[in-house]
């Protein structure tokens, strides 16, 4: 081993860095980032506070409390729901989660990549394009967590929940749709090269998801043709795996394959998200 | 890129320009800076199309009929006249706000353009009437899906059109007065938070009837809430009273805008 | 003078290439070949320069160096290492102070530094007397809770000089390290620069300032489209590539060409300017007698030494390459 040298005035050359040459253990890259994360954290989540606490809210009163009062089905033809309120509330948190995961991966990576450069300074340490998406992953699944669970406390006084592990639950099931968005996204982000292809994502990706993957309405109001297209959807999978833990009315075999989907999306997606960083970040 | 001033810079050389001139100026380069972004432009139109599928086709199967001015009137045609006038009003304020902003602050495009002869009425009327141009083409496609949709069933419905130029001018410049105040990117959380509630409860997705007492007065008093009252009664053709009242205020409201843009700009940029 | 590379030609190897190449192709689908094979050792201890227009290959050089960009083909050693293989092993020992700046504009001086050392995996309370340490070298210590967009260009590239060392490298790479500072800052920080040298620290630097060079280069190399044109210590490339001085001869406007045909015997080289004819020779004021003696009246003249700006144009060209 090569010994260092202090590169500062009257000091020795002690040095508390082990120094191997294997890479880093994907632990360790993603801890080495942990000051770097907390930090922007405590800076940003005021900011985030709007968007992602009040703009939900408003959507619940609006469409849940509101516009619900003009709703009078029963119960079967909202999926087990008793209210509209009841019925909206889960899908409007899987929603969030969705689009908390897409803001996260999207203008953030654009600007590590291209104007403030901090993937490049971080690269510059033993840290590698893997390590790096995965932090960034790690701290969206914070932000998602963070989001949702707040939600979920928030709209738990409604009485819109039918029991009290069911939130629980569905608040995993709400990280999982999150990252099912946040790993794609993050990869389709790493891979483009101007922020105007973010126009197009959300309104041809996050508005239409939003509108039609079951959240406001069951999604058998569609039509048969549609109602299957939205059954293809990762965010349906999540609303009715959200749903139904919340409604106390889960479907084994459906809560099964819902899940699975949503693993499938979210481990592909990580491993897509690590490449298509390094392929940028090598050229 | 090509020069777009070309043509007229010979004459711009030595007198100042004509007001029409200035504000043509402006227009040509945003529409020159916009020509590439043809793929936003024609995705801008699909959200409000996407809402009207999604809360007035969807969820209007769980809502019966709403009541209007005595009539009663199917949950999709309620909805739509409300995403009209809601587009015409998200359209302007985008544009009035963000990009605005961005320009002022960051590409200090008008800083650039003050040295040239364009004054700072140029500018406001320039933006304001660019914003207008795309806003009305969105309100053009959004009135024929309707129509084709079999959403609308009376002539009045024409002139809904010109309700959402209105609706765009109104709201254009009263939000470029704002933007002139703002200093920094958080303050655009203010904005979504007045924008979102006015989008979800000025009588949008349900009648104003929701409210009681005092906050119904306040919402009938909102001025997205007079464009969408003053659009549903013009495409359903059961016209009142409240579209003459809507009609002044919005009137009133922009030309009240666009006084403050300009003094605003003035001092802002002419120090 | 003696010569100073004789010394380091014992020196351990910090960096070979061989046959070092790097191609990729740009976005309209086009290959192209940024670094055209070429060979370079930097040994402990020495200060390393490479020169070249825009568009030389050397920043592409320096990133391969700095085990972030792979190499297209050849043979390269950072330490002894193959950066394909031990990228983290070598960066953990490496700083690295790109061109443009990569400081976290949110946070303030004291957190770039504290945030980028643990990203060594530098224990927290070493970090931060490390920072301490740092701010004080670079003399930003006031600065500690400023935020970095309120800092000068100066301040900003001294910022970033520190933060690359905050691993306490052996190797500390330095892209275009003056470009846009003042002539102040510029001074503060060769001066800071030099004393890293002369403390052990291995410097990679590239420039296209020549003063630069000359003052912190113990060797280097001028690059041009992709390859190395020449390589030595500054003074051997003046004395290969260009003479010992220089006359610099103004004419009326339109005189120069009929005049440079009247003294092109003069000097070893004549170069024909719009505004002036430089004759390269061993004795400038030689030059001047002798362009009296033939009856040519200058509008002015100047003597002066060669530079290596004299070595660089003749080597690379005056045209501009991009």
């Amino acid at each position: 081993m090569v010994s260092t040298r202090s590169t500062t005035d009257g000091q020795g050359s002690t040095d508390g860095v082990v120094r191997d040459d294997r890479r880093l253990s994907t632990w360790r890259g993603i801890v080495r980032q942990y000051d770097y994360w907390w930090t922007v954290y405590k800076r940003t989540w005021k900011g985030s506070v709007v968007t992602s606490f009040a703009s939900p809210l408003f959507y619940v009163l609006a469409m849940g409390v509101l516009l619900g009062g003009f709703v009078h089905v029963s119960p079967s033809r909202l999926e087990g729901a008793t209210s509209y309120l009841a019925f909206i509330v889960p899908g409007l948190i899987a929603a969030q989660a969705m689009q908390t995961a897409m803001f996260e991966t999207t203008y953030p990576v654009m600007g590590a990549l291209k104007w403030h450069k901090s993937f490049y300074a971080q690269l510059a340490s033993p840290l590698e394009a893997r390590d790096l998406a995965n932090a960034m992953l790690v701290f969206t699944l914070c932000r998602i967590g963070a989001t949702c669970g707040v939600y979920f406390l928030v709209m738990a006084p409604f009485g819109v929940f039918a029991s009290w592990w069911g939130p629980v639950l569905a608040w995993l099931a709400t990280m999982l749709v999150g990252m099912a968005f946040a790993t794609w996204t993050f990869a389709f982000s790493a891979h483009i090269r101007s922020e105007a292809s973010f126009g197009l994502i959300f309104r041809l990706g996050l508005i239409p998801l939003f509108l039609f993957s079951g959240s406001f309405f069951p999604i058998t109001n569609l039509g048969p043709v549609l109602e299957w297209v939205a059954r293809l959807t990762p965010l349906w999978h999540g609303v009715n795996l959200t749903r139904m833990l919340c409604l106390d009315h889960v479907d084994g075999s459906t809560a099964l394959v819902n899940s699975v989907v949503l693993l499938a999306v979210m481990g592909s997606g990580w491993w897509v998200a690590a490449r298509s960083l390094a392929r940028r970040v090598a050229t | 890129m090509t020069d777009v001033r070309t043509p007229t810079s010979a004459a711009a050389t030595s007198s100042p320009l004509r007001p029409l001139e200035g504000t043509r100026l402006l227009v040509l380069r945003n529409y020159v800076t916009y020509k590439s972004a043809w793929k936003l432009f024609l995705t801008g139109f699909l959200e409000p199309v996407f809402y009207l599928f999604s809360i007035g086709i969807g969820v209007g199967k769980l809502i019966h009929a709403f009541d209007l001015n005595g009539h009663a009137i199917p949950y999709a045609e309620f909805v739509a006249p409300g995403m009209l006038a809601a587009s015409a009003f998200n359209g302007a304020l985008m544009d009035s706000t963000f990009n605005v902003f961005f320009k002022l602050r960051y590409e200090h495009l008008y800083d650039q353009m003050l040295v040239t002869p364009l004054t700072t009425s140029d500018i406001a009327r320039g933006e304001i009437i660019w914003g207008q141009l795309r806003g009305a083409s969105y309100s053009l496609a959004f009135l024929v899906v309707m129509w084709a949709m079999g959403l609308v069933h009376s002539w009045w419905a024409l002139l809904a059109f010109p309700a959402t130029l209105l609706i765009g001018f109104a709201f254009s410049a009263v939000c470029m007065g704002l933007t002139t105040w703002m200093t920094s990117w958080q303050d655009f959380d203010k904005i979504t938070l007045v924008q979102l509630p006015l989008f979800l409860f000025s009588g949008t997705f349900f009648p104003v009837t929701a409210f009681h007492g005092v906050l119904r007065w306040v919402v009938e008093a909102t001025p997205l809430y007079r464009g969408v009252v003053l659009c549903r009664e013009l495409t359903t053709g059961v016209i009142s009273w409240e579209s003459g009242v809507s009609v002044v205020y919005l009137v009133l409201m922009g030309a009240i805008g666009l006084l403050v843009v300009r003094r605003r700009l003035d001092s802002l940029l002419l120090t | 003078m003696p010569d100073p590379t004789s010394p380091d030609q014992t020196g351990e190897a910090m960096i070979s290439a061989r046959e070092l190449r790097k191609s990729f192709t740009s976005r309209e689908g086009v290959t192209v070949e940024a670094v055209k094979g070429i060979d370079i050792d930097v040994r402990r201890g020495e200060a390393f320069g490479f020169l070249g227009p825009n568009g030389a290959g050397k920043s592409s050089t320096m990133r391969m160096i700095a085990a972030v960009s792979p190499v297209s083909g050849g043979e390269l050693r950072i330490l002894g290492m193959d950066p394909s293989e031990h990228g983290p092993a070598i960066r953990s020992r490496l700083g690295v102070c790109p061109q443009e700046d990569t400081l976290d504009n949110e946070l303030n001086v004291f957190d770039n530094l504290y945030i980028y050392g643990r990203y060594f995996g530098i224990p927290k309370r070493e970090v931060r007397e490390r920072a301490e340490e740092l701010l004080d070298f670079v003399q930003l210590t006031e600065k500690a809770r400023s935020k970095v967009e309120d800092l000068s260009g100066g301040m900003k590239r001294r910022l970033t000089i520190a933060r690359s060392l905050i691993n306490r490298p052996e190797i500390l790479l330095l892209d275009e390290p003056t470009t846009g500072l003042d002539p102040q800052a510029r001074h503060v920080l060769w001066d800071r620069l030099f004393r890293l040298k002369q403390q052990g620290v291995t410097l990679v630097i590239t420039t296209h300032y020549m003063d630069e060079a000359e003052q912190l280069c113990d060797r280097l190399v001028v690059m041009d489209r992709g390859v190395i044109a020449a390589e030595g210590s500054p003074l051997d490339l003046i004395r290969q590539h260009s003479t010992r001085e220089v006359a610099e001869l103004r004419f009326p406007v339109g005189d120069h060409d009929p005049t440079a045909e009247k003294i092109a015997d003069l000097g070893e080289r004549v170069e024909v300017l719009p505004d002036r004819i430089l004759v390269y020779s061993e004795d400038g004021e030689h030059v001047l007698e002798q362009v009296h003696e033939r009856g040519l009246r200058p509008v002015a003249t100047l003597v002066r030494r060669s530079t290596l700006e004299d070595v660089f144009l003749r080597l690379t060209g005056r045209t501009l390459v991009d």
